[in-house]
């Protein structure tokens, strides 16, 4: 499903380069759940942003599900992104002048789809996230852990292979991340692959497999056991 | 442009933020309210000026009869000269290429009766010509004719306000007035553009005036217009044959200034004209001026809306929108917001300009208005400014990267 090799990044920080990614080999099969670990500055929120798109590698190469991905221009990226991907942040990055729904239909508005069925199948990924009745409401009508599945369910909506998530419980209490992971969990369970950044233990550990990063590069890349967040919820 | 969808998701973001809305179409529909006034304004002082000047045909040259300075051909100094009526012929026979018309003028003032009413006016002896070079426009009846100045007719054309005094509120026509013992039919009744002086005025033919004064043939003046094709320097010549023809008809020196007076319009007119245009200058320097700071003001604001949006535009970004969208969703916004703002602001300035009227007549301000092509053309130099405003900074903000747009302050 991804494929990098040899990935490097640097970013200009006034006369000196700071050279972020030094050379990552990674792969990801379909289905996987994996956590991205890592202390801050080590590279795991720039991996993920050049994964989704939204930055670009200076060397190596990148294959997205057998299209390589390269020289994109914003438009090329803008087309992939909606087309394959799904993106959750650490601050929600809800529109909030738009209701639940309306945030959710949004990226279909971009595919194009008629607004009868951007409305039902924004309703219906709403629902799966356990939002259905809260359709109607501003983000800032939200609880934190109601805004993050608001941002959850626009990222399923237009059906990506990959959902991206950067730091989904950094702004949530650990009741509101379990649940979080819950749903995180069986959206995986339906054969959807995520890539998730964390740096807390407990959550990697909720996922099928960690890799850990430092100054970098890769340190460890295992398979664990998955602990179900539904152990924890009621 | 004409996807539903489009104007659905757009009228939703204008609705939900409504304080950006309101405040990015105010400050262009206050821009083109502004221009429409003060362009409207200075039209109306240009009017007012137009109106001292060109009350009357400005294709005529006045001929006064004076006083000689200068003995010449056996007559002394100090003899007056008297214009008659073989005057008058002679002009017209000698120069049938350049005259319009002719018109005699003779000038008395009278104490005019009818019945209780009664009050002092100036009458004047003239010929049916007259009506063209006073400009008077008749609103009731007819003017004096060529036949009545043949049969020395006691017909009599009156100034409204002449009517207004002496009838009230009924008609004049086929009434008798009493003029300084003569009684006459009035024939017709005038307005004038040039005031109300202008209005308390009675035309009478002037052979009927000289009939009256033991059957004379004297003139107090003649008015003569010229072809308005002969222009400014046929004007000019002319001014100056009429002149050596009449000193040598009355045996007036060459070059005695005061035998003759002359008065051309059309000299007048050219001063009038320059300072006209000069008005006109400072007009369209004071609406240009206006437009300018209209347009920077929607420049700001749209520099200022694109710069809030940037987050939002970031996240659009994240979920699918192409840069070509992310732009094109902002052109389309502030376009419309100009348009129905500038459109506004246009009837808005149109209406008060209607309703002021001639209410500003005091402050020399008469029937202020603007052109269609000149309000529409402002508008719409607004709307592509405000596009263009729009556009750049929409480009910045799509060319962003939503990583960084994203970024958390």
């Amino acid at each position: 499903m991804i494929e990098i090799k040899e990935l490097h990044k640097s970013y200009a920080m006034g006369q000196n380069s700071l050279h972020v990614l030094k050379g990552i080999n990674f792969s990801v099969q379909e289905g996987e759940m994996v956590a991205i670990m890592g202390s801050s500055g080590s590279g795991k929120s720039t991996l993920l942003n050049i994964l989704g798109m939204l930055d670009g590698a200076d060397l190596g190469t990148y294959t997205l599900d057998n299209n390589p991905i390269k020289d994109l221009d914003e438009t090329k990226a803008a087309i992939y992104r909606n087309k394959f991907l799904g993106f959750v942040f650490q601050s929600f990055n809800l529109i909030s002048y738009k209701t639940a729904l309306e945030n959710v239909m949004l990226p279909l508005y971009y595919q194009k789809v008629n607004r009868k069925e951007r409305q039902i199948r924004a309703q219906k990924y709403l629902d799966d996230v356990g939002l259905g009745p809260w359709a109607s409401h501003h983000p800032n009508e939200l609880s934190g852990g109601q805004k993050q599945r608001v941002a959850i369910a626009r990222a399923l909506v237009s059906e990506p292979k990959v959902l991206l998530a950067d730091e989904p419980t950094g702004a949530l209490d650990t009741k509101t991340s379990y649940e979080l992971m819950d749903v995180l969990q069986s959206i995986n369970d339906q054969g959807i692959t995520l890539l998730i950044v964390t740096h807390e233990e407990d959550i990697a550990n909720m996922c099928k497999r960690i890799v850990h990063l430092r100054d970098g590069v890769i340190v460890e890349d295992k398979k664990v056991k998955q602990v179900k967040a539904s152990r924890y919820v009621e | 442009m004409w996807n539903r969808d489009r104007w659905r998701e757009m009228f939703l973001t204008l609705r939900k933020n409504k304080l950006r809305t309101v405040l990015s179409g105010f400050t262009v529909a206050m821009g083109i309210f502004i221009f429409v006034l003060l362009f409207g304004f200075g039209n109306g002082l240009k009017n007012s000026f137009e109106q001292f000047f060109v009350d009357d045909s400005t294709n005529t040259i006045w001929l006064y009869p004076g006083q000689t300075e200068k003995p010449y051909r056996g007559f002394k100094a100090k003899r007056r000269i008297i214009f008659r009526n073989d005057d008058l012929k002679d002009i017209e026979q000698n120069f049938p290429l350049f005259i319009d018309y002719t018109t005699p003028r003779i000038s008395r003032g009278a104490l005019v009766k009818r019945g209780k009413e009664s009050n002092n006016y100036t009458v004047r002896g003239v010929a049916p010509g007259h009506q063209q070079a006073e400009r008077s426009i008749i609103i009731k009846g007819r003017y004096i004719n060529e036949a009545d100045v043949q049969d020395n007719t006691k017909y009599a054309t009156i100034g409204r306000l002449v009517e207004k005094d002496l009838f009230g509120k009924k008609s004049s026509l086929g009434q008798q007035i009493d003029v300084g013992g003569v009684s006459f039919k009035v024939v017709g009744v005038f307005r004038d553009e040039g005031g109300d002086n202008e209005e308390r005025l009675i035309y009478i033919p002037y052979t009927t005036r000289q009939r009256l004064e033991k059957s004379n043939d004297r003139i107090d003046q003649i008015i003569v217009a010229f072809r308005p094709e002969l222009g400014y320097t046929g004007a000019l010549a002319l001014e100056k044959k009429l002149t050596t023809f009449l000193r040598k008809k009355h045996n007036i020196a060459p070059n005695d200034r005061s035998g003759i007076y002359v008065r051309n319009v059309a000299a007048d007119l050219k001063q009038t004209q320059q300072f006209a245009s000069v008005l006109q200058l400072i007009v369209t320097f004071v609406g240009l001026g206006t437009l300018l700071a209209g347009i920077i003001g929607i420049s700001n604001i749209m520099v200022f809306v694109v710069k809030e949006r940037t987050k939002e535009l970031g996240i659009r970004k994240a979920i699918g929108a192409t840069p070509k969208s992310v732009v094109g969703m902002i052109l389309h916004e502030s376009v419309f917001i100009t348009t129905i703002a500038g459109y506004a602001g246009l009837l808005a300035g149109v209406g008060t300009l209607t309703l002021i009227g001639d209410s500003l007549e005091e402050f020399f301000i008469i029937n202020p208005y603007i052109g269609t092509n000149t309000a529409v053309g402002a508008t719409l130099i607004l709307i592509l400014f405000g596009a263009i405003a729009g556009y750049i900074p929409a480009r910045r903000a799509a060319k962003i990267k939503p990583i960084i747009a994203l970024r958390d302050e």
